[in-house]
């Protein structure tokens, strides 16, 4: 076989994998659609649970999970964005930054039920906050850090120096020219970092599972110490524990429609940040 | 009147010795080129007089430059004064990611001035002692990058004029530009003479003798012969000066 009939073999082949995960998501996104759509309406969106969750909606649940968004990105983003900044504009080359540096990576890669075990026996339990959004928005805090760090840095490092150089040259200080000039041309791709860590924060069950969520309350949170319904938590519910699968079922797939909608909301926008940068930076 | 006296400077960045004790005096409202064949030192030397070459962590510097008769490396002078004072404008211009009047006004605010009236009015002035207002005026708020590279020097000179420097230091201003932006860079810097002390390190010999009244010739990291311009170009006493003057220099 010639050289150029391999290649066109191989090319086949290659393009008959991308295509096919593009009929994946397609039909992941149709099959949860298909499922879910019939029982969306406007009541399913604005009504609590009745009837043990065979009937109503999960309107406390879009609020809890609206609040875990929330309370994590009080946590995370000022947290990860100091850190990235610490890191990308003042720590010195040494055998520690190396460490902070391998950890924030690794720590990216910890499973998120080891982020939610951390979390029930530090925040839950050592802290006494309790099964509560705050011990869920820690939880998730503590596993969306590493992305918006790592965001922050990568953002900062691609602001050119001459930009640094010229903002000392007029006699601006460390801060002003971190502030002023790398911080402020950084900001969209930091930004779209954190846009990224929402849709994760929102989506995940295991952070919350043991430190947040709950299956059935009573009305809204009304503190920060209540337990919350959450979206990602109640599909695991109804799927898993459901006494009435014919009515739950259902509930789950529509619960499942609206997290994605939530979820690829957050991260069109996101998307869309990066490519309008993208196409205006100019530099 | 002398502006800058540079004494016995030694400069290392990490271990390389670049400036060898340097001896060089600076007049006012005068401009004074420093050339010399890549890598004898030129921008070291030039970012030692704002003290640029803080921000190079090895770096190590000795012996004194005064500046209105004070030692710009004393432990009580503050270096952001010191830049404010000594402007500089760079080899690639380099104007800020944002408006062209953001990139004026950047300099003022960070210095404290918050009245938007004096800055509007600074922001003008700059721009008009850059010769580029009339080209700019009516763009003033959009993003600098839109502006060709000759208008993005001269952006960056109005930018460092507008903070009041007595003292501005260019490191190869025009090795960017193409023959016509040079063209109308070599005049701005001839105009502004007049109001500042001026430094310019160029490897175009032809632009040392357009726009200075003062040439350095610097050699691996020492200072082989000051003068006047026209004598060096004229009446070079050092061979390795008239060598590389004339072109011939290996
Ligand atoms: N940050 C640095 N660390 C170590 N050596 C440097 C650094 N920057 C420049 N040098 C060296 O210093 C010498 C002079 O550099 P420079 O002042 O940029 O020369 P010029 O402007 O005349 O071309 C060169 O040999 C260069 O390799
Ligand atoms: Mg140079």
């Amino acid at each position: 076989m010639d050289k150029i009939k391999k290649e066109k073999i191989v090319f086949t082949i290659i393009r008959i994998i991308s295509f096919s995960s593009v009929v994946f998501l397609l039909t992941l996104l149709g099959f949860i659609f298909y499922k879910g759509f019939s029982v969306i309406n406007w009541q399913f969106l604005t009504d609590i649970p009745r009837n043990g969750f065979t009937e109503g909606g999960i309107f406390p649940s879009i609020v809890g999970t609206v609040y875990l968004i929330i309370g994590t990105m009080i946590f995370a983003v000022p947290v990860g964005i100091l850190a990235g900044i610490y890191l990308a504009e003042y720590a010195k080359e040494n055998r520690f930054k190396n460490l902070l540096r391998v950890s924030i990576n690794v720590l990216a890669g910890v499973p998120s039920i080891v982020f939610g075990l951390f979390g029930l026996a530090i925040f839950v339990k050592r802290m006494h906050l309790g099964v509560s959004i705050i011990s869920g928005s820690l939880t998730l805090g503590i596993l969306v850090l590493p992305t918006i760090i790592q965001a922050t840095i990568e953002a900062i490092k691609s602001v050119p120096d001459t930009f640094r150089e010229a903002s000392y040259g007029v006699g601006a200080t460390k801060w002003q020219t971190v502030y002023h000039i790398s911080l402020k041309t950084a900001i969209s791709g930091i930004f779209t970092g954190i846009i990224i860590s929402i849709g994760r924060a929102a989506g995940e069950a295991a952070p919350i599972l043991f430190t947040a969520a709950t299956f059935y309350t009573r009305g809204l949170p009304t503190s920060i110490f209540d337990k919350v319904m959450a979206l990602p938590y109640i599909i695991y519910g109804l799927i898993t524990e459901g006494t009435f699968p014919d009515k739950q079922v259902p509930i789950a797939y529509g619960a499942s429609v609206v997290l994605l909608i939530i979820v690829l909301l957050f991260s069109t926008v996101g998307i869309i940040i990066r490519l309008r940068v993208r196409r205006r930076k100019s530099w | 009147m002398v502006k800058v006296e540079v004494k016995d400077l030694k400069v290392w960045l990490g271990k390389n010795f670049v400036i060898k004790g340097i001896n060089l005096e600076i007049l006012e409202n005068s401009v004074t080129s420093i050339i010399g064949p890549s890598g004898c030192g030129k921008s070291t030397f030039l970012r030692s007089i704002n003290r640029m070459n803080d921000l190079i962590s090895d770096a190590n510097i000795e012996g004194e430059i005064m500046i209105d008769d004070k030692n710009i490396y004393d432990p009580d002078v503050n270096v952001f004064d010191l830049r404010r004072k000594v402007g500089m404008v760079f080899q690639k211009p380099n104007p800020f990611p944002k408006s062209i009047y953001e990139n004026i006004a950047y300099g003022l605010k960070i210095h404290g001035t918050k009245d938007r009236n004096k800055i509007d009015e600074i922001v003008e002035k700059s721009l008009r002692d850059a010769n580029l207002w009339d080209e700019v005026k009516d763009k003033l708020f959009e993003n600098a990058f839109a502006l060709s590279g000759g208008q993005q020097q001269r952006l960056c000179i109005a930018r460092a004029i507008a903070i009041k420097p007595e003292v501005i230091l260019m490191d190869e201003p025009a090795s960017a530009l193409d023959p016509i932006a040079t063209n109308s860079l070599e005049r701005l810097i001839v105009e502004l003479r007049k109001n500042y002390t001026i430094v310019i390190v160029t490897h175009n010999i032809q632009q040392a003798a357009r726009v200075s009244e003062y040439t350095a010739f610097l050699y691996l990291g020492e200072l082989v012969e000051f003068n006047k311009t026209e004598k060096i170009f004229t009446m070079p006493k050092d061979k390795k000066t008239e060598e590389y003057v004339s072109g011939r220099f290996s």
